[in-house]
Formats: C-alpha cells, structure tokens, sequence
C-alpha cells in the first residue's frame, strides 16, 4: 500500500521533473531554431531553412574582433583565476591555520554579491587609480569573479587526496617541487583542466563586468548587446548566439567528464554543487 | 577540511616541537593562500570601502567634494524615483527567490530521493543551461515574448488570439518570469545537497511510527532540509535585486529596476557619489530582506517540529 502510494507520488514528481527540463531549455532552444530560418523575425510558422545568417557572420569584422577580444580575456582570466584558485584550494584543502574560514568566506564572495555591485565597486577603484579601462581591467574583473567557481571545482579535486603519497614521495628523496611536479599534479591535473574550462565559458558568456569595465574593446556579450538594438540584425545575433551556446555546452560537458574523472581518482563525490 | 589533511604529528614529540610544527603549518597555509586573498582584498573589499567612501561624498560637476554628507542618502531613500526602484526591485527578487526555491524544491527532493544511479546526469542536466550565456537567456525570453514573438505567433496560429498581446513583454512579470528561469539552476543545488544529508532512517522512523508520507515529508524532510531552502532562497535574491541585463530587455518603462539606476548614475547622469549611494543602499535593504527571510524560514522551521 505505501509502497505503491510511494511509486506514484514518485510517478507524478518524474512527470514534473521532465517538464521542469523542458521549462529549463525551450526558451533556450528558440534560439538555435529561429537561426536557420530565413525570415528575419523570429515568429510562428517557421519559413524555411537557410544558412545565410551563420554565412554572414565571418564577414562581419567588428563581430571577429570581439571574438578575439573575447579569446584573449577568456584565456587570460582562466589561467590567472585557475593560478590563484589552485594555490587557494590547496592552503584550505591542506592546512590549518586561523582565519581560514573567514579569508574563505571572502575568496567565495563575489559568487553571492549582485554584479553591479561588484562591477561599479571595481570601476571606481580602477578610476581612481588611473587605470585606463581595456581589456586589461575586463580580465583584473573576470579572474574576481571565476576565482570562486575555480575553488569549487579544485577543492573537490583536492579533498581527500591521500597525502601519504606524498610523504612517499619526500621519504624517497624527492624534493618539494618535484613531489608537486611527479605526485600531486597528475592526480590533480583533470581538475585544474576542468577549472581552466569553467573559467573560460564564464569569461566568455559574462556581460555586465565586462560592459562597465572595458574601454573601447568590445567581448562578444558586448557585441550582442549592441547589436540587439537593431531588430534587423536580430537573425545574425541568433546564429551568433547558437554558437556561443554551444561552445558553453561543449566545454561545461568536457569539464563535467573530467570533473567526475578528478573525483573518481581521489575518490571523492560531490564536487561542482556541494 | 578533512581529518587527513591535519597531519599526524609523531607520538612522542615535545608539545613546543608540536606548536612549533602547528606554527610552520599555519604560516605555510597562509603564504600559500595569500596571493589569492590579496587579490580579493584589492578587487573586492577597497573596491567596497571606495564605494561606501564615495557614498558620503558629493559631486561638483568634474570633482568631488570630500565633505562628509548624508544627503546621498536622503536622496536615496526619498526621493520618489528611487524609492518605488527599491521596492520594486526588492519585491521582484522576493517574489523571484519564492517561486525558484518553491519550483524547485519538487526537482531536488525528486532527484535526491528517486534519483537512483542517475543522480548526476540528472544535476548535470540542470546545470547545463544555467552555464550559457545569462545574455542569450534573456535575449531567448525577448524572442518568446515579443509582440512578434513565438508566444504570440504561437497563440496566433492555433486561434486563441486574434491579434499579438501586447501585455507579454515590458513589465515586471517578464522580468519574474526571466529570472525565475534564469536562477533555477541556483535554487536546486542547494537544496538538494541539504535533502542528500537527510538521514533517510528518521524517514523510515516516522513512517514505522504511523506518520503517512505526506505527513512524514512535512516533519521530517522538510524542517531537515531547511538550511538549504534558506541558501537557495539567500542565492537568488541578493543576487538579483540588482539585476541589470533583464530589466533592460525585458522589463521596459514598468519592469526598470535599482541597478538602471545605479548605472545611470555612472553613465549618463555622472553623479558617483549618488550611484554609491544607492548601491550601499541596496545592499543594506537587500541584506535586511534576507535576514527577515531565514528568521522566517527558521520559525516555521520549529514550527513543523
């Protein structure tokens, strides 16, 4: 009797649960499908199929240059978050040391903390030390707020990582660097892999840092936004849009796998959601 | 964080060797740590302290006045304008962190209790849109909406309108509704790492006890997974009471919110010290709100029990 009462509350919450994926991608999922259809607003009945749109973008310069700008910030605000979140989730994964939640706490903050603030707060600093905004103060503002989600994912990666391996490893003679080199970094490489990845799709899907803190340059977010103005242009930035999605999904799936990877050698769940 | 990662100092050592060690260990975590809490020092607290620095200031024309000044503030809080922003912006992250966390409370609870091995395809699944592109969502609600949109195409096409509603896009349910969506992925997660710590045995007690599941679900499961409602409920809402890119596309003349202002006051209107003012002001009410909302949560909490 419970039991079969169980299966169909059970039966009913799978129900919703597939229509709450379904309320998670259809919007996002218009865009992909108004981006191959060839009349240039997207409504009801669909007119046709046509790749003029994704054909027009590679002849758009301003639309290449932010694709660039965007690689160059994606890159650079990845390897430094992935840099300074490595040396972070290993101080808090390895030692002790008073304090350690506090500075936690406020490493982890921006995660919390609504972008405008944190985008004004740095406006202002970087003004007022004289700062000419670029591309520069984009990454100084995309390695603040990637930091977090990198010791996410490291974190995991490091916690119960069996330190005797390490001690090992100096017992037989090898130094500390070379420890780090032979013994912890392989174990912890799929992780550091997958934050490089994670960084980078923020970096490159973010919009509000990089709106108030960059100069002339524009990312790609920021090319979108401009050209969202123009309802004539809608189609181009659909096309373009569908392929800023699929980048995300592809790399956040690359680093999902490694994630788990990571998780499995040191055999430890939990990882990107505790 | 975990017992392995204290060490095991040898039997026998001197307790000065020991605090010696302890000492070494604590100045190594911190060294290690501190390139990247300096970092979050010069880029997150000065920035802050600038701010809330600015905030008692005024601006003459190209300078600032460094006289000390509440008027911001009074602006800030009275001024019509600004007020009805704040509430507005206030209500709707209220009313966005509510439906989210009520949305997805069902989502957590079923993966966390009948997710099986799949688990995490499961919360790799809805965590998978939430990692696009936060613009392109809100652009994709744009589209749905629109007065040319799918929506109204959609209606159209199967005969329940005659002509396209105006009444989707523009306002401040557009804006509930894109972020409802938007932030769902937030909600979920935390709550189901609180439904996964439920000790699955008191469920098993209650229900051995005579409690049906309803009843068992309502004082066992629900008061334990309290803290994450009151995470998932804190993780939506501050966050997007300054939420700047949905109000502007979505949210038309009825939808703007604090953060357009904020940005104004950065931009066109130039006035820093008043664009400090309201961002403090947001986050002290923002942060009042929270408060209020995990007392609440905490009351009904000891209320079920």
């Amino acid at each position: 009797m419970t039991a079969m009462r169980r299966l169909f509350a059970g039966g009913w919450l799978t129900a919703y649960a597939f229509l709450y994926i379904v309320f998670l991608y259809l919007p996002v999922i218009f865009l992909p499908i108004f981006s191959i259809n060839t009349a240039p607003t997207p409504k009801f009945p669909l007119t046709g199929y046509t790749l003029k749109w994704y054909e027009d973008l590679p002849k758009t310069p301003a639309l290449l240059d932010a694709a660039w700008n965007s690689l160059i910030v994606g890159v650079s605000a990845s390897v430094l978050a992935t840099l300074l979140g490595i040396l972070a989730a290993r101080s808090i994964t390895r030692y002790r040391y008073p304090g350690r939640r506090t500075i936690n706490g406020l490493i982890m903050a921006p995660l919390v903390l609504p972008e405008i603030i944190l985008a004004i707060s740095m406006l202002l600093v970087m003004l007022q030390l004289g700062l000419s905004l670029s591309l520069f103060t984009v990454v100084l503002g995309h390695v603040l707020i990637c930091i977090p989600y990198s010791m996410t994912v490291l974190t995991a990666g490091f916690e119960g990582f069996d330190r005797s391996l390490e001690e090992a490893s100096a017992d037989l003679g090898e130094s500390a660097f070379g420890t780090f080199r032979r013994v912890t970094l392989p174990m912890v490489a799929p992780a550091i892999i997958s934050s490089l990845l994670v960084c980078f799709t923020i970096s490159l899907d973010e919009f509000v840092i990089a709106f108030f803190l960059t100069g002339t340059e524009t990312t790609l977010p920021i090319y979108i936004w401009g050209q969202l103005r123009f309802a004539a242009k809608l189609p181009g930035v659909l096309a373009l849009g569908t392929l800023l999605l699929v980048a995300s999904f592809v790399l956040m799936t690359v680093a999902e796998v490694l994630r788990r990877r990571a998780a499995r050698r040191t055999q430890n769940e939990g990882g990107l959601y505790a | 964080m975990t017992a392995a990662a204290e060490g095991t100092p040898a039997f026998g050592m001197t307790r000065a060797r020991r605090n010696a060690l302890l000492q070494s260990e604590s100045v190594q975590g911190f060294a290690l740590i501190s390139p990247t809490f300096v970092y979050a020092l010069i880029l997150l607290v000065l920035p802050i302290l600038v701010v809330l620095a600015h905030s008692f200031w005024t601006q003459h024309y190209l300078d600032i006045d460094h006289t000390f000044t509440l008027e911001n503030y009074r602006i800030a809080l009275t001024e019509p304008i600004y007020r009805d922003l704040l509430w507005r912006s206030l209500y709707i992250s209220l009313t966005v962190s509510f439906f989210t966390v009520i949305l997805a409370y069902p989502i957590a609870y079923f993966i966390s209790f009948h997710g099986g091995r799949h688990k995490s395809l499961w919360l790799f699944l809805i965590t998978i849109p939430f990692w696009t592109s936060y613009l392109l969502r809100v652009m994709s609600w744009k589209v749905i909406l629109g007065y040319n949109g799918v929506l109204n195409s959609g209606l159209m096409g199967l005969g329940i309108i005659d002509e396209p509603s105006t009444a989707l896009l523009y306002n401040s349910s557009a804006v509930i509704i894109t972020l409802t969506h938007a932030w769902a992925a937030f909600a979920i997660l935390p709550i189901f790492v609180s439904l996964e710590k439920v000790d699955r045995t008191l469920v098993e007690a209650a229900t051995d006890l005579g409690d049906g599941p309803l009843r068992s679900f309502l004082r066992v499961t629900l008061p334990l997974s309290a803290p994450g409602v009151i995470s998932a409920a804190l993780i939506v809402m501050i966050p997007t009471v300054g939420d700047y890119v949905t109000p502007k596309l979505v949210g038309g003349k009825d939808g703007v919110m604090i953060a357009n202002a904020i940005q104004a006051q950065f931009g066109k209107a130039s006035n820093w010290p008043l664009g400090a003012a309201l961002s403090v002001t947001t986050m002290l009410v923002v942060s009042l709100m929270a408060g209020a909302t995990v007392l609440i949560i905490r009351a009904l909490q000891r209320l079920a029990r």
